[in-house]
């Protein structure tokens, strides 16, 4: 759709907004309606915006899929690593009160914490989710050219 | 380090996984996840030993107190379970090198040892727990990461195998969270300890037995009860080799506890037997799966999958003590959760080697194999004679508990009835044995040569702790009779 001048355009000014709008939810999830999962998928949302406009190829030279993979797992760990973290300061795993000198401090800084590892994984996932399908097109069309039968009983 | 045992045997798995991820080195995840698996059961052990010692051991995720917070409890029964899932996934992490490197495409490897960690993950996780919800999301941990591994097996209709647990699982995983969901509506709380409490009085409800029957019938789903079954035989035959053993040895125990979990602590035992005929329904469920699934698995010609109906059978002898509604009816249920995990994993393990060997496990394939591969094969008898429950075997031993249950009762045609379907194994463990042994091996095949020792070892120290828990019952019995106790004497 890279042809279309308006959809370009309209694409590139609203994809830093959608970016900023992601990080308000994210951060501001503790006060208001909002957090990790929200957040996530905001981000990714922009970035498929960009990536149905200017193409995957595009797309995937921002966020090579190998880095969203990555992402996944990187999320997931700092999500529990801010429990253990809880438990090597004297608490129990995903104890947040003992991440700061006052128990109040503490809790906020590990909602804020896991969160972003939330955020992190969600955004990752959906990224790589869009990756998937919208790879499978040249996967199909590589199958068809082979010309594999379509219910052959074969070893994959 | 020791106060946290509960939660470390939970997050080691969990924290392992995405690190795994993160190397995708093939043979690099392979080490992480067999040190993790180890560690797993040296925790699980010594929880165990805790909570036999003592009562239960608690933690409490982030100190939040019980009723609000989500609660981590190991007691005599779920210590129990949770050492029968460790150790499984210790026998099969080693075991796991050379059949997954044969099995799976490159690439695939590590991703394969991250869906394995998350599985265990799941699986422990969900018998660990305190909390009703707590336990759904762990289900979803465990039945995700399985439909992945399932789907990874080498012919396509592996695919279609996951895909249908995947619509099957997913039906029961919702029922069990709608049960759940109407729990917490009556009381408001989802603590199991707590729900146990709040529900005394709420007996009569009508709400509380809908939810009964949702949690039932979704964890029935997911145990494979004999007509929520179909799912099972196709899933374990098309999976990976060591998914079979790990899932064979596991999935379905962790389901049966969930089921025993909810009808003795959370509802009780008065409201699960006394007010309702769930007893004898359970009874014609168990034997009629015991009976069609044995008979079943006697036409099949696909090992892998005469095994997996073998297992369906053998859910019906679990839930065939369970049906007796008395202590010693669920010690032999739960004594044969434990037994079952050790020959099933062991039957599949030789299987295993086997499809190592010679891709494929069909028993025209399998000719004369018996004498190319001796050790591979004198395991699998040695557990075949385990599942059909000949003497100085540990499938005996529950065999025997049963067959006493159903004698306490005074159901002598039960009885009768568990001696003629071990027959039945004998049939299908003989096709096997038959195949290959007196067997010429099929004209076109050469000769393949044993499975490598890393193979061997995991399999034979299956093989011997199924002729050890045959000879020294003590361990086993009594720690299976101190779990059922506790469960019926939570409700006297």
């Amino acid at each position: 759709m890279i042809e279309h001048v308006v959809l370009r355009v309209i694409a590139r000014l609203l994809a830093p907004f959608i970016v900023l709008f992601a990080l308000y939810v994210q951060f501001h999830g503790d006060f208001g309606p909002g957090g990790g999962f929200q957040a996530g998928v905001i981000f990714a949302s922009a970035f498929i915006l960009f990536a149905l406009i200017y193409g995957i190829e595009h797309a995937r030279q921002i966020v090579p899929p190998a880095v969203a993979q990555a992402g996944i797992g990187l999320g997931v760990l700092i999500y529990a690593g801010t429990g253990v973290a809880g438990m090597l300061l004297g608490g129990r795993y995903l104890d947040y009160s003992v991440l700061a000198d006052d128990a109040g401090h503490g809790q906020h800084y590990g909602i804020l914490i896991v969160e972003f590892g939330v955020g992190v994984t969600v955004a990752a996932v959906m990224i790589t989710v869009f990756f998937t399908f919208a790879g499978r097109r040249g996967v199909l069309e590589a199958r068809e050219d082979t010309a594999v039968p379509p219910d052959g009983d074969e070893e994959r | 380090m020791g106060e946290h045992l509960p939660i470390l045997q939970v997050i080691l798995p969990l924290i392992a996984a995405p690190v795994c991820l993160l190397i995708r080195h093939g043979t690099v995840c392979w080490l992480i996840t067999t040190l993790v698996s180890w560690l797993c059961l040296a925790i699980a052990v010594l929880l165990l030993l805790q909570a036999l010692d003592g009562g239960a051991v608690r933690y409490q995720l982030g100190s939040w107190v019980a009723p609000w917070g989500i609660e981590y409890v190991v007691d005599r029964l779920n210590g129990f379970i949770l050492v029968i899932v460790a150790a499984i996934g210790a026998v099969v992490a080693p075991y796991a090198l050379r059949s997954v490197a044969e099995e799976l495409p490159e690439r695939q490897i590590g991703l394969f040892y991250v869906m394995y960690l998350l599985c265990l993950s799941g699986l422990l996780g969900i018998t660990i727990t305190g909390d009703a919800f707590n336990v759904f999301v762990f289900l979803e941990i465990s039945s995700l990461s399985s439909y992945a591994l399932i789907s990874m097996g080498r012919h396509r209709k592996a695919l279609h195998a996951a895909y249908q647990y995947l619509v099957m699982g997913t039906i029961g995983a919702t029922f069990f969270l709608l049960g759940v969901g109407l729990l917490y509506l009556m009381t408001g709380t989802l603590n199991m300890a707590d729900l146990a409490e709040q529900l005394k009085p709420l007996a009569g409800s009508r709400i509380v037995l809908a939810a009964f029957g949702f949690i039932v019938v979704g964890m029935g789903l997911k145990l494979a009860v004999f007509p929520l079954h179909l799912w099972l035989p196709n899933a374990y035959a098309h999976a990976p080799s060591a998914v079979s053993v790990f899932l064979a040895g596991t999935a379905t125990k962790v389901s049966l506890y969930v089921v025993l979990r909810f009808i003795f602590t959370v509802f009780g035992f008065e409201f699960s037997f006394a007010g309702q005929p769930f007893g004898p329904a359970l009874l014609i469920l168990a034997i009629a799966g015991v009976v069609v699934c044995s008979l079943v698995a006697i036409y099949q010609d696909d090992v892998k999958r005469l095994l997996a109906w073998s297992s369906v059978a053998q859910i019906g002898y679990m839930l065939l003590g369970l049906s007796f509604a008395t202590a010693l009816g669920l010690q032999a249920g739960l004594l044969h959760i434990f037994n079952h995990a050790l020959m099933k994993a062991g039957l599949f393990l030789a299987m295993g080697c086997v499809f190592l060997r010679l891709g494929s496990c069909r028993l025209e394939a399998i000719a004369g194999v018996g004498r190319q591969m001796p050790w591979t094969m004198t395991g699998f008898l040695l557990c075949g004679l385990s599942l059909i429950g000949v003497p100085l075997t540990a499938g005996f031993v529950s065999k025997w508990y049963l067959v006493l249950a159903a004698l306490e009762k005074g159901w002598w045609p039960v009885a009768a009835l568990i001696v003629l379907t071990s027959l039945l194994a004998v049939v299908y463990i003989w096709k096997v044995v038959e195949a290959a042994w007196f067997r010429d091996p099929p004209g076109t095949a050469g000769r393949v040569g044993e499975a490598p020792l890393v193979m061997l070892v995991p399999l034979w120290i299956v093989v011997a702790a199924n002729v050890w828990f045959g000879f020294e019952t003590s361990g086993s019995v009594d720690v299976a009779k101190a779990a059922a106790l506790a469960l019926m004497g939570a409700v006297e």
